[in-house]
């Protein structure tokens, strides 16, 4: 649901780059996917030599079914994505024709900045950035017609501090999140906060036009996506909120910094609070029933347990398993819970651990625990690996120091990749409705299809719920692993 | 109202980041303080109580094993041992039945030879009476076809004394 009037000038007067542009960047997203789905489909392979070791001709037939289904998915984007820069005018979306707004921008071809301020009714559907808008944290949380206020915490150094309120401020939400009141000079853009940069913005609650959001070159020279406030027929350049990628990712830090409980750090609080009610009543189950079997919940969660001191903690830790292995415990409860969270349907589908902050978070910790605990032998072997020659020395230990962090970056990004490509296949697979349905133009296709796409997104959940599992599995053993090599004793 | 096309997700956000430390180093030391660190040494405790428990019904099995061996050693030595004083006793029965036959037979010939003795003892005393009535009544009878003949006449009485000696009872 894309509606953006220079993109749209762009398009009728200069029709080459900004679609050139467009095209490089669905592929680099398409690689992307592609990327994550080769990934994806190299764990089922594993997973399914363990469950399918009897039946081999069942699993090639399993493999196959799912590696052509999945490609297929992305040739199906890809298409997708072809075939809406030539119909992109033509498209409509069914629902947003209030106000009589419609007509004003179905003639007008020549964009001022009057325009940007109107109410747009036109936009073409793009699955990639339906994908992107939902697996995207927020400061609501949404649970299908309902979104409910959060918390917001905002820090502007250079504004008006440290400020406080409910979502709730920013007035009523449209069906995309956006709110219809500036707040302190924040306003809400599709369920997050962005500040209004400009000093002369009001700070008390006032309307809001609304929020387009503009192509725009930065210092660089790269074109960058930039809402803007309509307010007073005016135009107010909004600042993205700081984030800790050091402008790798196209963020950084900007005026302002969010604290906010937002959607994800509500999910995490409900999780971990879920999580630790079944642990204490099931610490509590061990306490009474001292010496017995286990019995109810009890022995579900014990043979979880188990599994993890048997095939992560023990292997890798030997007799020291016992002090690692509460830390063990917890990554992979608080992976999998997040994981299993974000599956459920109607739930509001965040998508914690496949935001890259969350994992990162986990992979600065795995990184702390193990070279805390690094031992005498594992330094030396990382400084100055003993038993080669001094030249291979130089060479070594640059590798081995960069393998210190290569190790966590790899944690990190194994989890974000996989939880995120879940999210958004399954995304692309509801979107499928709405792409081939002609955005509700086609009903007939769209019932048609929608019948493909459930299916699609059953098998798809049920391989999700997998990878829910297998995640936290392998972020579990990796860590271990990890542990284990720093805190492996001196055998020569 | 456009979507923005913008991957966030990989833009890690300062608040995410401040409240996902704080909620999973929460749930780390709380839950590895109350569960699961109660959890694993229940779990180990259990463990350890069932290999202990295997542990000694081995020792137990084998001890009933070595007192089973023990036992049979003791029957079979036993049943040796039996078997041993019943060959004794057999011998020893034997023993005493051939003697007991023995002095039995012994005794019966004594029997016999007391009785053959007496018998001719007897026999002796029977044929001397034999003799003496005998020649008494051939005295008798001789005294009276004497009498008759000699009337008392002491030669014949002497003669007749010397015949009756000279008749040898043999």
């Amino acid at each position: 649901m894309i509606f953006n009037p220079l993109f749209r000038k762009g398009k009728l007067n200069i029709p080459t780059k900004p679609s050139k542009k467009r095209n490089r960047s669905y592929k680099i997203r398409g690689e992307r996917a592609t990327f994550a789905l080769i990934f994806r489909e190299g764990l089922i392979n594993k997973l399914s030599q363990r469950v399918l070791k009897k039946n081999v001709r069942m699993r090639s037939i399993l493999l196959i079914f799912s590696y052509i289904i999945l490609t297929a998915t992305v040739a199906v984007a890809h298409d997708h994505d072809g075939h809406e820069h030539d119909h992109a005018t033509e498209q409509h979306e069914g629902h947003d024709h209030e106000n009589g707004d419609h007509d004003h921008h179905h003639g007008g071809h020549d964009h001022g900045d009057h325009m940007a301020c109107g109410h747009p009714t036109h936009h073409e559907f793009d699955a990639g950035a339906t994908a992107f808008h939902h697996i995207a944290d927020a400061n609501v949380y949404s649970i299908g017609p309902w979104s409910f206020p959060l918390p917001c915490i905002l820090y502007a150094p250079d504004g008006n501090g440290l400020q406080t309120f409910m979502s709730s401020k920013f007035g009523d939400r449209d069906t995309h999140g956006t709110g219809n009141k500036a707040y302190k000079g924040y306003v809400l853009d599709q369920g997050t906060v962005v500040r209004v940069k400009d000093n002369n913005f009001p700070q008390e609650q006032v309307d809001i036009a609304g929020i387009v959001h503009l192509q725009e070159k930065d210092a660089k020279g790269k074109e960058k996506n930039v809402p803007h406030v309509c307010y007073n027929d005016q135009l107010y350049k909004c600042d993205k909120k700081s984030t800790a990628d050091a402008g790798l990712f196209g963020g950084g830090i900007t005026s302002y910094y969010d604290l906010s409980i937002t959607k994800n750090v509500l999910s995490m609080f409900i999780v971990c609070f879920l999580l630790g009610w079944l642990f204490l009543s099931v610490a509590k189950s061990y306490r009474n029933r001292r010496g017995q079997a286990p019995k109810g919940v009890q022995s579900l969660i014990e043979s979880i347990v188990v599994f993890v001191r048997d095939e992560c903690a023990k292997p890798f830790l030997g007799h020291k398993y016992m002090k690692f292995l509460p830390y063990l415990l917890a990554i992979f409860f608080f992976i999998l819970g997040l994981n299993l969270w974000g599956q459920i349907p109607f739930l509001g589908g965040s998508n914690v651990t496949g935001n890259l902050g969350v994992t990162m978070v986990l992979a600065i910790i795995a990184f702390i625990v193990t070279n805390l605990n690094g031992n005498k032998h594992y330094w030396e072997h990382v400084f100055w690996m003993p038993g080669v020659p001094a030249w291979v020395k130089t060479i070594i230990t640059p590798v081995e120091i960069a393998g210190l962090f290569i190790k966590p970056l790899t944690l990190m990004l194994r989890l974000f990749a996989n939880i995120t490509a879940g999210h958004m296949v399954i995304i692309i697979f509801v979107s499928l409705i709405f792409i081939l349905g002609d955005v509700g133009n086609n009903a007939g296709v769209a019932w048609g299809t929608s019948i493909g796409s459930v299916l699609l997104t059953l098998f798809m959940m049920a391989i999700e719920l997998l990878v829910a599992f297998i995640q936290a599995f392998v972020f579990t053993l990796l860590t271990a692993s990890y542990i284990g090599a720093a805190t492996e004793e001196a055998h020569h | 109202m456009i979507f923005l096309a913008d991957f966030s997700v990989i833009k890690p956000d300062f608040g995410l980041i401040f409240w996902t430390t704080i909620a999973f180093g929460l749930f780390w030391l709380l839950m590895a303080k109350y569960a699961f660190r109660p959890i694993a040494e229940a779990l180990k405790e259990r463990e350890d109580d069932i290999q202990n428990s295997l542990d000694e019904a081995k020792k137990a099995r084998e001890e009933m094993a070595k007192m089973k061996s023990e036992h049979e050693n003791l029957l079979a030595q036993a049943r040796e041992e039996r078997s041993k004083i019943l060959k004794e006793a057999k011998l020893v029965g034997d023993n005493m039945v051939s003697e007991a036959k023995a002095k039995a037979k012994e005794e019966a010939n004594r029997i016999v030879a007391t009785a053959k003795e007496q018998i001719e003892n007897e026999k002796m005393a029977a044929m001397i009476d034999i003799k003496n009535t005998s020649g008494k009544m051939a005295l008798d009878i001789a005294e009276k076809v004497i009498q008759k003949e000699l009337a008392s006449s002491k030669e014949h009485q002497s003669f007749v004394q010397k015949l009756v000696s000279e008749i040898n009872l043999s």
